[in-house]
């Protein structure tokens, strides 16, 4: 019945009504699964059983030998789980950590990339410049090359004596060991203003095992290296997306506005910005979505050193199951993970709708407007 | 402004060009994308110069893409001290395999879900959009115990088999078919021809366009696809361009500053996709807005 439904609005416009039932419509049953077969396969073996044999194993403690699936394995029910959550350890800690590594990250990719993107977009698209197609390339470039190659060209640009200190050289800043500085960029602030000893209040608890101290050290000076090298790669995806958006903003709208007296940000924010809205929440949510798992970086350049700083879930969990061997734990890290991700699809999906649809206004509308 | 109101739309931004104001917005213009053009272009300029150097000078003058002395040695050593001509031997069968494979299957799924009338279909396109929407990070572990179960880890197969489908490639087949007219297939089944021949000789042709996108990512995403090969394969024997280049960053190899070997192993990775973008770049970007698509 529901394909049916479904069916209908997909072939309307050039079906017209010939061969019912048997003879074709059976071939095209058989022909149908026959042509998707493969694609589910494959889907399903490496993208659907993978997911629920990592649930069992996220419940045992499996060590990588032999199958996790004889009667061997100690089944160890959620033990994995609350270790990452309730009980005081190394793995509480480290978990928190990575999360704590994971949100400084996001908090500053997901803004930046996105202005950034919006920004160059905008000026891309200015009628009154030439020779836009060249950088239009130059700002994609980054995004269609290999994650690892361009690892390992930052790391040589970030080197103690690399080319960014020598950037600031010339400013007469003196640069740090950016893959030695495990010094958390909201401490180094506080130090500048002579904050140097944390407040007792700070250092004596917090929640999940860290310090409140230690949740607010900001990003260290390790991750804002791999930040800088990942919104430099992702901005430029984006801004073919903003600038695809862009394109479709009526020329004659701008020009009436500006007719209207209009100021140039007015017309920003009152004309491009609302036509443009489905594309930044496209983008805002891509880029939760990716930097949630950022990875390869992480593993090129710093595999979580200095300290612990740059480690993120998404690492850690490799690390815990494939260096450590502690496959349950390792499985545990990845389902809290995609459960993050997931969440916070829905709440962006959520927030969408809402904006889309202002009949269906809730509490959370009138907090939106101002993160915008 | 005020002057033009009697005017239609079009002049008001034929006078906004000139004028003093549009010029120093023009100039603002330009420089802005000069500056961002050096900002993303530049880490490139960098990595080409310095692989041409000798390592002391590498070392000494990263900021300049003008060698002191041009030297090839960084070069020789890659092809000679490291096993940088089987990752890319490995990287090239990995990527024609993979892009054969995917191009053929999404297409078939394709089309499938967008013209073939068949039980569970609007299910089936729900689960492959559903399927999009799995972080790829999250899968490593179960990748690796699925392949372990199957045997199929430390193997050519391992490395090819799993990313022989995409979702997002059915996707874009099936935009794609969905635009082509249904009166061209039912002029060949009239001829008598049948589902595959109709799918095969007809309707495949016709979707070059689509076809060359699907072929282009799906190369690019192989030769750069990292996580997969870490997870599915540890013979050095397997390793692909960026798992080799990983190893000699951060592996064994990796300590030890060498830059002017790393950065042209980098190099020359990058390379094939560099000439790929250069070639096919609206390729790219459909494939980019493609992908906005889906959300």
């Amino acid at each position: 019945m529901a394909t049916e439904a479904l069916r209908a609005p997909a072939t309307t416009p050039a079906k017209p009504p010939r061969r019912r039932g048997g003879g074709i419509r059976g071939n095209e049953n058989i022909a149908g699964w026959l042509f998707v077969a493969p694609v589910i396969v494959i889907l399903g073996l490496f993208l659907l059983l993978p997911i629920l044999m990592a649930l069992w194993v996220s419940l045992t403690d499996w060590n990588g030998q032999g199958s996790p699936f004889t009667g061997d394995v100690p089944f160890v029910g959620g033990d994995n789980y609350t270790r990452l959550f309730a009980d005081d350890g190394l793995d509480r800690r480290d978990f928190m950590t990575s999360i704590r590594n994971n949100m400084y990250y996001v908090g500053i990719v997901v803004p930046v990339q996105t202005a950034l993107a919006l920004g160059l977009a905008l000026v891309v698209n200015n009628r009154m410049l030439k020779g836009k197609g060249f950088f239009r390339s130059a700002f994609y470039f980054p995004s269609v090359t290999s994650s690892v190659a361009i690892s390992v060209v930052f790391l040589f640009l970030f080197a103690n004596s690399g080319a960014v200190n020598r950037l600031l050289g010339l400013l007469g800043i003196n640069g740090p060991e950016w893959f030695a500085d495990s010094r958390g960029v909201l401490h180094l602030l506080l130090g500048a203003v002579g904050v140097d000893t944390p407040p007792g209040a700070l250092t004596s608890g917090g929640p999940f095992g860290l310090t409140w101290w230690d949740w607010l050290a900001g990003p260290s000076v390790a991750m804002v290296s791999i930040i800088s090298l990942v919104i430099w790669t992702t901005s430029g995806t984006f801004m073919l997306m903003f600038l695809a958006a862009l394109q479709n903003v009526p020329v004659a709208l701008d020009e009436a506005s500006t007719l209207d007296g209009a100021t140039r940000w007015q017309r920003f924010r009152h004309v491009t910005l609302p036509l443009i809205k489905p594309t930044m929440f496209l983008v805002l949510t891509l880029g939760l979505i990716g930097s949630w798992q950022v990875f390869d970086q992480v593993y090129v350049m710093s595999q979580g050193d200095p300290a612990k700083t740059t480690l993120t879930p998404a690492y850690l969990s490799y690390r815990t199951a494939f260096r450590d061997f502690d496959y349950g734990s390792g499985a545990a890290i990845s389902f809290v993970l995609f459960l993050i991700i997931i969440l916070l699809t829905l709440l962006q999906r959520r927030v969408m709708a809402d904006r889309d649809e202002p009949r269906r206004a809730r509490w959370w509308r009138r907090r939106v407007p101002e993160g915008s | 402004m005020a002057v033009l109101t009697d005017r239609p739309a079009a002049p008001v931004t034929r006078r906004a060009d000139r004028g003093p104001r549009a010029r120093v917005n023009r100039i603002l213009g330009y420089a802005v994308l000069i500056a961002f053009g050096l900002v993303f272009l530049y880490p490139f300029v960098i990595q080409l110069g310095n692989s041409l150097k000798t390592e002391p000078d590498a070392a000494a003058n990263p900021l300049s893409p003008i060698p002191d002395a041009l030297t090839l040695a960084g070069f020789e050593r890659i092809f000679a001290g490291t096993n940088f001509p089987l990752w890319l031997g490995n990287s090239l069968l990995v990527t024609v395999l993979v892009t054969l494979g995917r191009v053929f299957f999404d297409s078939l799924a394709g089309y499938a879900l967008a013209r073939l009338r068949f039980r569970g279909r609007a299910g089936l396109f729900a689960a492959v959009i559903a399927v999009m929407a799995v972080p790829g990070v999250v899968l490593l572990i179960p990748k690796f115990l699925v392949l372990k179960q199957l045997g199929l880890y430390d193997s050519y197969a391992g490395l090819v088999v799993p990313l022989l489908a995409d979702a997002a490639g059915v996707f874009i087949m099936k935009q794609f078919f969905e635009s082509v007219p249904v009166s061209v297939e039912e002029a060949a089944r009239i001829d008598g021809a049948g589902v595959f021949r109709t799918f095969w000789s007809v309707v495949l042709p016709m979707a070059r366009p689509a076809l060359i996108t699907l072929t282009i990512l799906s190369f690019q995403g192989s030769w750069n696809e990292f996580p997969h090969s870490l997870v599915s394969v540890q013979d050095p024997h397997l390793f692909t361009l960026p798992r080799g280049l990983a190893d000699l960053v951060s592996g064994s190899l990796g300590k030890g500053t060498q830059y002017p070997l790393k950065l042209g192993a980098a190099l020359l990775a990058t390379i094939p996709v560099a000439v790929l973008f250069m070639v096919f770049q609206r390729y790219f970007v459909r494939g980019a807005n493609e992908g906005a698509d889906k959300g």
